[in-house]
This record gives C-alpha cells, sequence and structure tokens, in this order.
C-alpha cells in the first residue's frame, strides 16, 4: 500500500490535516470545559470591582492601564521618558489618546 | 477518474524525487517557512484569545470608575464626595473603593492591595489581622493558609496578617498579584483616613444613561474624571491590537528575509532546474504537466509547512501557555500570572494566514516554471 512516496506523503499530509482540524474540535471542547472558570472570573471581576488583567506588575499604569492618565508614564521628573519594557507593548487609553478634530483651517476669524 | 488519480500520483512521485534531490536545500526551506508560520499563527492565536478573554471576563467590571485628579495626577477622594454624586439623577448605587500598590522589598515584586466590598467572594474571608492573597502572591512567597506574612507599612511600621485563603489559580489572569484585607487594616496600613477613598465605582440604573451621568459628573465634580466600562474595554481592545501590531512589526524583518528567501527558490530557476525542465519537455512532457509537477512541488512545501506550523503554534499558546512569549510579555515584572488561555480560533484568521502563506509561494513557484516551460526545450537546456 505504501510502497511509493506518494501515497507516504498523501498519508502524512492527510494525518497533519486531520491534527490541523483535530485543533479545532481541542479548542471547542477547552471553551465548553472551561466555561464555569472563565464564568467564576467574571464574577471575581463583577464582586471585587476588578477593572484589568493582571498581565504586566511592574509599573501602576501597566497594572492597570484602563485607570491610568496620559501622565503616569512621565511622571519620574520633568522630561522624565517612560522606561518601562511594557510600556512599548501597552499603548496609552485610547480615550485619552484620541486626538480632537483640527479646527485651526476651518476658523473664518484670525487669531 | 482512476487514470487522473493514476497521474498525479507519478507526478508526484517525481516530484519527491527531485526535491530529494535538493535535499538539504528543500529542507532548510520547509523548516524556515513552518518557523514564520509558527510564529505569526502564535501571535494570532494568543492575541485573539487574550481579547476573547479580556473581553469576557472584564464586562463585568464597574460601569463607571470615578477618579479625582489634582494637578494631572489621581488623588485621593475626600469626605463628602460620595454625597455630592448621590444628587446625579440615574446613578443607582455607589461605592468608595480602597486599593492601592505595595513594593515588596523582599521579592522586588508589586502587589495590588485592595479591600473588597461587602458580599464579595472573598469578603467573608477577609478579617482583621486576615488576608486573602492571589495565586501568584502565594507562590512567590510560599504562602498557604494559615501562614503569617509581614509587610512594613509605608510609614516604617510592620504588620503581620493570616494568611486566610488563596484566590484560585484559574482566576490569576485578573487576580495574581491581588492581597485582599479588611477596610480598617488597609486604612492603618497606608494611613488613609476614615472617609478618603482611592475612587468610586457607580453603578447606573439605564445602561444607555451612561455617558449622559458622565457628562454630568463633570459638570458636577469638574475635577472628577469618569472612566467607562466601554473604556476599559476598549483600551484592551486596543492594547491587544498594538500588542500584536508591535510583536508582528518586530517579525517583519525575519518575514521580508523569508520573502527574500522564499522567492529567490521559488522564482529564480537554478541551471540544473531549467536543464531538468528542458529534458522533460524533449523526451515528451507537456508544458501542463511540467506546470502540474511544479503545482505540486510549490504545494506540497507550502501546505506541510502551513499545517505543521499552525499545530505547533496551536500546542505551544494552548497547551504550553505561550512560554515563548513571557518574556517577553514579562518585562521587568517579578509577578506574572500563570494562565491557560481558553482557545478562541477565529477560521477567518486563519484563512488569513493560510491565503497569505501558501498562496504566495505556490504562484511563485510556478510563474517562473510557466516562463521556461513554455521556450523551446534545445533553448531551454543550452540556456
Amino acid at each position: 500500500m505504501l510502497s511509493r512516496n506518494s501515497h507516504r506523503a498523501l498519508v502524512f499530509l492527510t494525518f497533519i490535516l486531520v491534527a490541523f482540524l483535530l485543533t479545532f474540535a481541542d479548542a471547542a471542547s477547552q471553551r465548553t470545559s472551561r466555561s464555569a472558570a472563565l464564568a467564576a472570573n467574571a464574577r471575581l471581576v463583577e464582586r471585587l470591582g476588578l477593572t484589568d488583567l493582571c498581565l504586566f506588575t511592574e509599573a501602576r499604569y501597566t497594572r492597570h492601564p484602563s485607570q491610568a492618565d496620559l501622565h503616569s508614564a512621565f511622571q519620574d521628573h520633568p522630561i522624565g521618558l517612560e522606561h518601562f519594557p511594557s510600556g512599548s507593548l501597552l499603548p496609552p487609553p485610547r480615550s485619552l489618546a484620541a486626538s480632537y478634530e483640527n479646527l485651526d483651517r476651518k476658523t473664518n476669524r484670525p487669531d | 477518474m482512476k487514470i487522473w488519480i493514476e497521474k498525479q500520483t507519478a507526478l508526484i512521485d517525481f516530484t519527491l524525487a527531485s526535491l530529494a534531490r535538493r535535499k538539504v536545500k528543500n529542507f532548510g526551506l520547509l523548516l524556515v517557512y513552518m518557523l514564520i508560520v509558527f510564529l505569526l499563527a502564535s501571535v494570532m492565536l494568543y492575541t485573539s484569545a487574550l481579547r476573547r478573554e479580556a473581553a469576557q471576563v472584564l464586562k463585568n467590571s464597574p460601569e463607571v470608575i470615578v477618579q479625582r485628579m489634582v494637578a494631572g495626577r489621581h488623588d485621593l477622594i475626600p469626605p463628602g464626595y460620595l454625597e455630592r454624586l448621590g444628587r446625579i439623577r440615574g446613578v443607582q448605587k455607589k461605592e468608595g473603593r480602597l486599593w492601592g500598590y505595595y513594593y515588596d522589598a523582599v521579592v522586588k515584586a508589586n502587589y495590588t492591595f485592595m479591600v473588597p466590598t461587602a458580599g464579595a467572594v472573598a469578603a467573608g474571608k477577609v478579617a482583621d489581622g486576615k488576608i486573602v492573597v492571589g495565586a501568584a502572591v502565594a507562590r512567590e512567597r510560599g504562602l498557604v493558609p494559615g501562614n503569617l506574612i509581614s509587610f512594613r507599612s509605608y510609614s516604617g511600621r510592620q504588620f503581620s496578617f493570616a494568611v486566610a485563603d488563596v484566590l484560585p489559580h484559574e482566576a490569576e489572569l485578573v487576580s495574581a498579584d491581588l492581597l485582599l484585607l479588611s477596610e480598617a487594616d488597609y486604612r492603618a496600613f497606608f494611613q488613609i483616613p476614615a472617609g478618603h477613598y482611592t475612587d468610586i465605582a457607580l453603578s447606573v440604573a439605564n445602561p444607555q444613561e451612561v455617558r449622559n451621568i458622565a457628562a454630568k459628573l463633570a459638570e458636577t465634580l469638574p475635577d472628577s474624571r469618569p472612566i467607562l466600562r466601554e473604556e476599559v474595554l476598549r483600551t484592551y481592545e486596543s492594547i491587544f491590537n498594538w500588542r500584536e501590531g508591535i510583536v508582528l512589526v518586530l517579525l517583519s524583518g525575519s518575514i521580508l528575509a523569508f520573502a527574500i528567501f522564499a522567492w529567490e527558490k521559488a522564482s529564480g530557476l537554478s541551471a540544473e532546474e531549467k536543464r531538468e525542465i528542458g529534458i522533460l519537455k524533449a523526451i515528451g512532457w507537456e508544458t501542463g504537466d511540467v506546470l502540474k509537477m511544479k503545482f505540486w512541488e510549490g504545494a506540497l512545501i507550502s501546505l506541510t509547512a502551513f499545517l505543521l506550523g499552525y499545530i505547533a503554534a496551536y500546542l505551544h499558546v494552548f497547551r504550553f501557555s505561550a512560554a515563548l512569549f513571557e518574556p517577553v510579555l514579562k518585562g521587568w515584572a517579578v509577578l506574572y500570572p500563570r494562565f491557560e488561555l481558553v482557545p478562541a480560533v477565529d477560521g477567518f484568521q486563519v484563512a488569513t494566514l493560510f491565503f497569505f502563506t501558501v498562496f504566495p509561494y505556490t504562484v511563485a513557484t510556478i510563474v517562473p516554471i510557466w516562463r521556461a516551460a513554455i521556450t523551446d526545450p534545445d533553448a531551454v537546456m543550452r540556456s
């Protein structure tokens, strides 16, 4: 049956294709089996009133990015640049970083 | 149909024999190709699972958090502030929260100290002198329920607490560095007078009214900064987009190197390959057969690389907790949560990854072969 290289290659491809499809089945089964833990986490967040994921504990604006203000990353001294490595993985909160519409070219009255 | 299948298997046989003649080069290509798919798929699976988990877990975070700002910095809520908030219509419940950071010089880690609200999961276990700790804190300090632990407060006083409980390991993603203590202990530890709070959590009767209430807050208490739940969720959405982008930028160098390598391998035909095509045509192969053979070559390499790379990425992210990303995500932090992400595989993303990795390589293999195959065999062999 597997005397030819093409047969061996096709069997191998079928095998890894099945393994690929199994990852989707595994994902679905893990989602079902861990839905209780996820719900428990959501309850913990609700009851303790948590606001952030505990991903980076090195600085307060990386531990609670949603509670940080724009100055917190540069707070140490004037012109103090942000220096924690996680800062490069973490943008400032979106609501703070949103820029306002540029009105300077639309105004009729010169300043 | 049987003849067609027989022909294709014969072509695959020939292709495999041809690949085996340049074993090292082709195996190297397969390995690099697989590594690229592995890295791209790992980033994609990790960020998409984290994004989904953040959205699911944080959907229950407080609707509105009110902070007080002094000179652009977060300050304590003074007494009387809570009462003034009560007059805003639509606010159903308001609660002063007490939480802050503590740097533990023993293990050089930052903890989040927090007073659980009444009725919270661990509130029953937290009493004066008793604390509940997050799983990462317990791991780092080797704590189990019943142990005693001392912290030196910022005032210089030593405080001892008995560990009443450890928060479950499954909740590390949200509570790894938490330390829950009673209100009296918190106020004594940080020397925060009664009536002062870190911030205020509000719940709103009608979710449609949240934005109006935020506007009213800004009007009534001009020094306040309301943070809405939807902003928290949006912040996380943008963090993961950003992070995915950053990692992809870092990876882009290697992706470009691979693209050049693959393009060179696939499109620049070596003299040996050209001679092979010339000989095949001279002995009677049609242009279509040569193209089919090369199609199989491209398809076998790219499909194998994609499938193996993707499976490895899936196992890496969901079975080995994305161990390769840990040093990058950890930064200088000592406490790092150990969490197993719940898989969230987006079929569209997988299809996009497939399209951008398998398709270009297969096309890049076929086009130059087609150019060589339509020329005269004699000319091809002589060139």
